[in-house]
């Protein structure tokens, strides 16, 4: 089978490489281009550690080939930091309410908060682990992954309160 | 977890699509959301050597209204189904329903077309359209027809769909205002098939009643809407539990999913009469 000739947009730059139609976009990214955020939990639709943002969607890249992200904009969780290459308001809040132990989920959690906090920039409690439901973690009881994602909104709000 | 290869298609027409699966036949299949079909291309449970990306036939998206019915494009996600707030003011039950299924990463992928015409039993969206007389059209070489939802469903994963037919569009007839609705699903978490689920309305002198994952194909039960309607709720759970026919899985004895099944039921009953106005 021959390969395809795949192009993304991805984290705002331009990127190619030849790939069999069968490659999952997961191993695309960690193979082929060498980005290593996005993990392999379960590769069965049900982890959500390869939680990517695709053209405004999340979206578990376990569970896409690559021709059908073809020309789209992808965004991992290297892609969420700021201008300067610190860490980004999710990170950041991740890292001050200890958000994580292992890290293994942590992209996929973090990637995916981030499109919910584009969505609902004041979520509750409830919205929160409703929004997070496809991420799972064995390690921090989420208690403290709830924490974080509630202070980034705050934070978030803050900052565009400030520019305003 | 590497799927068999295979040759990429994304045409932009419908009729496109349609030449593509009658050159290779038995080799060609569509893929809408892909959450059904690539977990089972992964378990090597479907191989094909043709993949036919619907993403970019316009034809296929989009939700209209008219005064007595809902019209949705097959690639209507779940995600844009849940977001759309006239959708959720006239069928909310749809809303419901969508946001009992999977986790918010299927739900942006996921498309009502691939959920109804997939043919698993656990897919929600089925037992729902049958409850609601949903209609399905099916577009083919040979032209256009519709289905009814309560005819379409034959066995697991095999329904009336024709393998050279694209499913372009579902119409639900909008219920009358004040129409009591629920949709009820008892399931052991997140991201899990309903070990039973329930669609019910009432209301206007009328009810329907359909369940989900508790035979190989969705139930709807017309003498339990008939006895709902009739205000008879003993009688409806009666006739809905003597219509299904669950198996022992990993869900559950068949027992244990009858006994869920009347619970379930009564649940949806009880909220859609609640809601009747
Ligand atoms: C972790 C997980 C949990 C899930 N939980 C649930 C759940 O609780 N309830 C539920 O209902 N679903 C559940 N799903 C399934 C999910 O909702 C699917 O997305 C949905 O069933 C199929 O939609 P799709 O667009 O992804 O279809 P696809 O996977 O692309 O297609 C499914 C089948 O339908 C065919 N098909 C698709 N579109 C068309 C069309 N327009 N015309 C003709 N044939 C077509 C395909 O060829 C394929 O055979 C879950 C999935 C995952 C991964
Ligand atoms: S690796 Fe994709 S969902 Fe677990
Ligand atoms: S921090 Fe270990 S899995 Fe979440």
């Amino acid at each position: 089978m021959s390969k395809m000739h795949v192009k993304l947009n991805l984290n705002g730059e331009e990127v190619e490489g030849l790939a069999e139609p069968r490659t999952l976009l997961i191993h695309f990214l960690r193979e082929n281009l060498k980005v290593t955020g996005p993990h392999i939990g379960c590769e069965t639709s049900h982890c959500g550690a390869c939680t990517v943002d695709i053209d405004g969607k999340s979206v578990k890249s376990c569970t896409v080939f690559v021709g059908q992200v073809n020309g789209k904009d992808v965004t991992t969780v290297e892609g969420l930091v700021n201008d300067d290459g610190s860490l980004g308001i999710i990170q950041e809040m991740f890292r001050e309410h200890h958000g994580l132990q292992c890290g293994f989920c942590t992209p996929g959690m973090i990637t995916r908060a981030h499109r919910l906090l584009q969505e609902n920039p004041n979520p509750t409690e409830k919205d929160i682990r409703f929004g997070m439901a496809g991420n799972l973690c064995r390690c921090t009881g989420y208690q403290n992954i709830v924490k974080a994602i509630a202070a980034s909104a705050d934070m978030m709000n803050a900052q565009k309160e400030a520019a305003e | 977890m590497i799927p068999a290869n295979f040759e990429y298609h994304r045409p932009s027409e419908i009729s496109a699509a349609i030449g593509i699966i009658q050159q290779h036949g038995d080799e060609a299949r569509v893929v809408a959301g892909g959450h059904s079909l690539i977990p089972m291309m992964k378990l090597r449970m479907a191989e094909m050597g043709h993949l036919v990306d619907l993403q970019d036939i316009e034809e296929l998206k989009g939700i209209e209204f008219s005064d007595s019915s809902v019209v949705m494009g097959a690639m209507t996600t779940q995600h844009e189904l849940i977001d759309n707030a006239d959708l959720a003011s006239r069928l909310p039950i749809l809303r419901e329903a969508a946001l009992q299924i999977a986790d918010p990463q299927v739900r942006y992928m996921g498309t009502v077309g691939g959920n109804v015409a997939n043919g698993d039993p656990g897919n929600d969206m089925p037992g729902l359209m049958q409850c609601l007389n949903a209609t399905f059209e099916v577009v083919g070489p040979d032209g256009r027809r519709s289905i009814p939802a309560r005819d379409f469903y034959e066995a697991a994963y095999f329904t009336a769909r024709e393998d050279e037919e694209i499913l372009t569009k579902i119409s639900i007839p909008v219920p009358a205002t004040g129409t009591g609705y629920a949709y009820e699903k008892q399931k052991r978490k997140i991201g899990d098939y309903a070990t039973a689920a329930s669609a019910v309305m009432i209301g206007n002198g009328a009810a329907s009643i359909a369940m989900t994952n508790l035979s190989d194909t969705p139930i709807w039960s017309e003498a339990a809407g008939t006895a709902l309607a009739a205000g008879d709720v003993d009688g409806a759970v009666a006739a809905a539990l003597d219509a299904i026919d669950p198996q022992e899985d990993m869900r559950g004895p068949v027992e244990f999913k009858k006994h869920v099944a009347g619970v379930i039921l009564r649940r949806a009953i009880a909220r859609a009469q609640s809601r009747v106005g």
